[in-house]
C-alpha cells in the first residue's frame, strides 16, 4: 500500500449544505398515510454530511412518522428515500449495510430491560463484529466515557437507571458501531435543563470528534438554539421552511412566528 | 476502502509502526489482531513512533486500538508517542484517552459454588414466597371487611368487567375440553369394564369422578392457566410502568382497586365454570356410553341418579371458591413481585402459573382429607 492511495484526513463538515449531490439522506416526494388520512404528502428533504438538522413540527404533524419511515419502521405508499446515495428499496443486501451505518435513539431510551448497561451497548457490536471480550469491554468503557457516564454504571440494569441516564446509555448504544448518521427522537425531552444542556454538548462534540451526521426531532428551543447547523420545520405533511436560526427567526410564517416568538421562545432566544 | 495495515519500519535508534488504510469498526477484527502483535514488541530501541498520517479513516474503534497500542508500549518501557494526527482525529484520540482499563467484571465462583448458591437461595425463596401468600391474604382480607362497612367502595363495574373475562368468556374452551375428557374417560372405562362384564359400573365411575374430582380439579387448572396468568401478566405491567405507584399517590389502595375485584370475579367464575364443565362432562360420557358401550340414555339416567347423592355434588362445589381464591392470590402475589424487565415479568407469569396449579392440587388433597375424615 502506498501512500499516494491515502486520502485527506480532513473533511470540514458544511453546514446549511442542501443540494442534493452531497446528500447523506435525500428524501424525495415521500407520501405516508394511515387509511386515509395522509400524514406526509410529498415531502422533500436533503441533509447533507456532517450537519446537524434539528426537525421540528406541531405535536402530531408527523415529524416521529418522517423518522420512522427512514429508518423503515413505517410503510410508505410513494417516494424515494435514498441514504448514502443507496435506495433503500433497492432490496434487502443493501438495506442492511447502510442499517449498520446509522444509530437510532428513541424517545423512551428502548433499552432491553433485561440486558444490563454493558450487554446493551455490546448487543449490535456482538452482532456484527467478531472481536474478542476484551475489547468489547474496552469498547464499552470507551462509549460509556464518551457518552459522561462513569464505568460503574455498566453492570446495573435500565430499571436501575434515571431518565438522563437512560438517554445516556440509548445514545452509547447507537453509537456502538460508530454510525455515520444518528437518528435522535426528542433526545431532551424529560431532562432538566442542565442534563439537556449537557446533552446538546454532548451531541456537538460527538458531530465534531466522530464527524456524525445527525437528525434530531425535538422541541427543545434550547437545542435548537445551540446544537443545530439547520432546522427544518414540518407542515401540512410537507417541509414548510429550513434554515437556520436566523432563518426561522426572520420567517413570516404565521406558525413559526408564534413558535420562535412566543413567550417560551423570548425567554429563550431574548 | 482499503483494510487497515501497520508497517514497522526502524529508524535510527527508535521505531516506527505506520498505521495506514481505514481504523473503522468494520475492519475492527483484523485491527485487533494487528494491534496485539505490535503490543508484543519487545526490541532494545526506545523510542517508539505510532505514525497515523497515512490513515484514511478513524472512528472510535480505530482510534482506542491506537491509544491501547500506546498504553502497553508506554507500560513495557518504551517512549512511545502518536504522531500525524490531523486535528479533526486528535480530538477523537484524547476523547479516547480519558478512557480508564474496563472494570474487570465481579469474579464468580465455580460451578458447585454456582449450584449450592442457586439452591441455597431457591429454599430461602420458598419462605418469601409463603409470606407474601399470608401476607396478600391478610391484605385482601382486611381491605374486604373496610369494603363490607363502606359498600360504596366496592367496585362493582370492575367485577362485572373481569367476570366477562374470567367466566363468560372462558365458556367455550372449558365446556369442550371437560365434554372430550368426559368421552375419554366413559370410553377408557367401558373398554376396561367391558371384560368382567361390568359396563354399567361406568356410570357410577363417571357420576363420581367428575363431580367429586375431575370437574373442579380440570377447571381449576385450566383457569389457572388462562386468567391467573393474565392477572399476573396484568398487574406485572402495570407495576412496571409505575401505575400502581400512581394509584397509591392518588390515594387509593391498590388492593381494593386492582385486587379485590379480580378475587371476587375468580371466586363468582370458578364455580359457576366447575359446574358447567361438570355437566358438559357428563353429557359426553353419557353420549359415549350410548354410542359405544350401547347404554341408553334412560338407562345411564336411571344408573346415576343411583349411583351419585348430593353429597357428591356438594363436595365437588364447595372446592370451587376456595381454589379460585389460592389461584388469585398467588397470580396476585406473583403480579406484584414483577421488577422493571420483560424478563422478570415473563418469569413471573410462569411462576403464577406453574404455583397456582400445584396449590390446587395440594388444596384437592386436603380437602380429599377432610372428606374421607368426616365420611362423605
Amino acid at each position: 500500500m502506498t501512500s499516494t492511495t491515502a486520502m485527506p484526513i480532513t473533511e470540514t463538515p458544511t453546514a446549511a449544505a442542501s443540494t442534493s449531490a452531497d446528500a447523506i439522506i435525500s428524501v424525495r416526494d415521500l407520501t405516508v398515510a394511515f387509511g386515509s388520512r395522509r400524514v406526509l404528502d410529498g415531502l422533500n428533504l436533503n441533509v447533507a454530511r456532517g450537519e446537524i438538522l434539528g426537525f421540528v413540527g406541531a405535536s402530531g404533524a408527523g415529524k416521529s412518522v418522517l423518522m420512522r419511515t427512514i429508518i423503515g419502521l413505517v410503510p410508505k405508499v410513494s417516494g424515494t428515500i435514498e441514504v448514502f446515495g443507496t435506495d433503500l428499496d433497492s432490496g434487502d443486501k443493501e438495506r442492511r449495510e447502510v442499517e449498520r451505518r446509522w444509530g437510532i435513539l428513541f424517545q423512551h431510551g428502548a433499552l432491553f430491560s433485561s440486558l444490563n448497561v454493558r450487554q446493551n451497548i455490546q448487543f449490535p457490536v456482538r452482532e456484527y463484529l467478531k472481536v474478542s471480550e476484551r475489547l468489547l469491554d474496552e469498547i464499552t468503557m470507551a462509549k460509556l466515557t464518551m457518552v459522561g457516564l462513569k464505568p460503574e454504571v455498566a453492570d446495573r440494569y435500565p430499571s436501575e437507571l434515571s431518565g438522563g441516564m437512560i438517554k445516556r446509555v440509548a445514545l452509547a448504544r447507537a453509537l456502538a458501531l460508530d454510525p455515520e448518521i444518528v437518528f435522535l427522537d426528542e433526545p431532551t425531552s424529560g431532562l432538566d435543563p442542565i442534563g439537556a444542556g449537557d446533552f446538546d454538548e454532548l451531541v456537538r462534540t460527538l458531530q465534531r470528534t466522530l464527524g456524525l451526521t445527525v437528525f434530531m426531532v425535538t422541541h427543545d428551543l434550547d437545542s435548537l438554539h445551540t446544537a443545530c447547523d439547520r432546522i427544518a420545520v414540518l407542515g401540512n405533511g410537507k417541509i414548510i421552511a429550513q434554515g437556520t436560526m436566523a432563518d426561522m427567526l426572520a420567517s413570516q410564517h404565521p406558525w413559526l412566528r408564534e413558535y420562535f416568538h412566543g413567550k417560551r421562545a423570548r425567554a429563550v432566544i431574548g | 476502502m482499503s483494510g487497515p495495515t501497520l508497517e514497522q519500519i526502524a529508524k535510527g535508534d527508535g521505531l516506527a509502526l505506520c498505521a495506514a488504510g481505514s481504523w473503522t469498526a468494520r475492519f475492527a477484527p483484523a485491527l485487533e489482531k494487528l494491534v496485539g502483535e505490535a503490543e508484543k514488541l519487545t526490541g532494545s530501541r526506545p523510542n517508539i513512533f505510532i505514525d497515523v498520517s497515512q490513515v484514511s479513516k478513524l472512528d472510535t474503534f480505530g482510534a482506542w486500538l491506537i491509544e491501547r497500542l500506546r498504553r502497553a508500549l508506554t507500560n513495557g518501557g518504551h517512549e512511545a508517542q502518536i504522531a500525524g494526527l490531523s486535528a479533526n482525529y486528535a480530538t477523537l484520540v484524547d476523547e479516547v484517552r480519558r478512557v480508564k482499563p474496563a472494570v474487570p467484571l465481579p469474579a464468580s465462583g465455580s460451578a458447585l459454588t454456582a449450584v449450592l448458591d442457586g439452591i441455597g437461595r431457591n429454599i430461602y425463596g420458598i419462605g418469601e414466597t409463603l409470606v407474601a401468600l399470608v401476607d396478600m391474604i391478610g391484605a385482601v382480607i382486611a381491605a374486604w371487611f373496610r369494603v363490607w362497612r363502606h359498600p360504596s367502595k366496592f367496585r362493582l363495574t370492575s367485577v362485572v368487567h373481569h367476570l366477562e373475562q374470567v367466566c363468560w368468556n372462558a365458556v367455550p374452551i372449558v365446556v369442550l375440553i371437560t365434554f372430550l375428557i368426559g368421552c375419554i374417560v366413559a370410553q377408557q372405562g367401558l373398554f376396561h369394564f367391558r371384560r368382567f362384564g361390568a359396563d354399567v359400573f361406568v356410570v357410577d365411575m363417571l357420576g363420581v369422578l367428575v363431580l367429586r374430582e375431575l370437574g373442579v380439579l380440570l377447571v381449576a387448572i385450566m383457569v389457572a392457566g388462562r386468567s391467573g396468568s393474565a392477572y399476573t401478566a396484568e398487574l406485572g405491567s402495570m407495576k412496571m410502568r409505575e401505575e400502581i405507584d400512581a394509584l397509591r399517590t392518588m390515594g387509593f389502595d391498590a388492593i381494593e382497586v386492582l385486587i379485590l375485584p379480580r378475587m371476587v370475579a375468580l371466586v363468582l367464575a370458578l364455580p359457576i365454570l366447575a359446574f358447567l364443565g361438570a355437566m358438559a362432562a357428563l353429557y359426553g360420557g353419557g353420549l359415549v356410553a350410548w354410542l359405544y358401550g350401547g347404554v341408553d340414555p334412560s338407562s345411564f339416567l336411571s344408573r346415576l341418579r343411583e349411583a351419585i347423592s348430593i353429597n357428591h355434588f356438594i363436595v365437588g362445589m364447595v372446592k370451587a371458591p376456595v381454589m379460585a381464591m389460592v389461584i388469585g392470590i398467588v397470580a396476585c402475589v406473583e403480579g406484584l413481585a414483577v421488577q422493571g424487565s420483560a424478563e422478570s415479568l415473563g418469569q413471573h407469569t410462569t411462576s403464577s402459573v406453574v404455583k397456582g396449579i400445584f396449590f390446587v392440587i395440594v388444596m384437592d388433597g386436603v380437602f380429599a382429607i377432610f372428606f374421607a375424615t368426616i365420611g362423605i
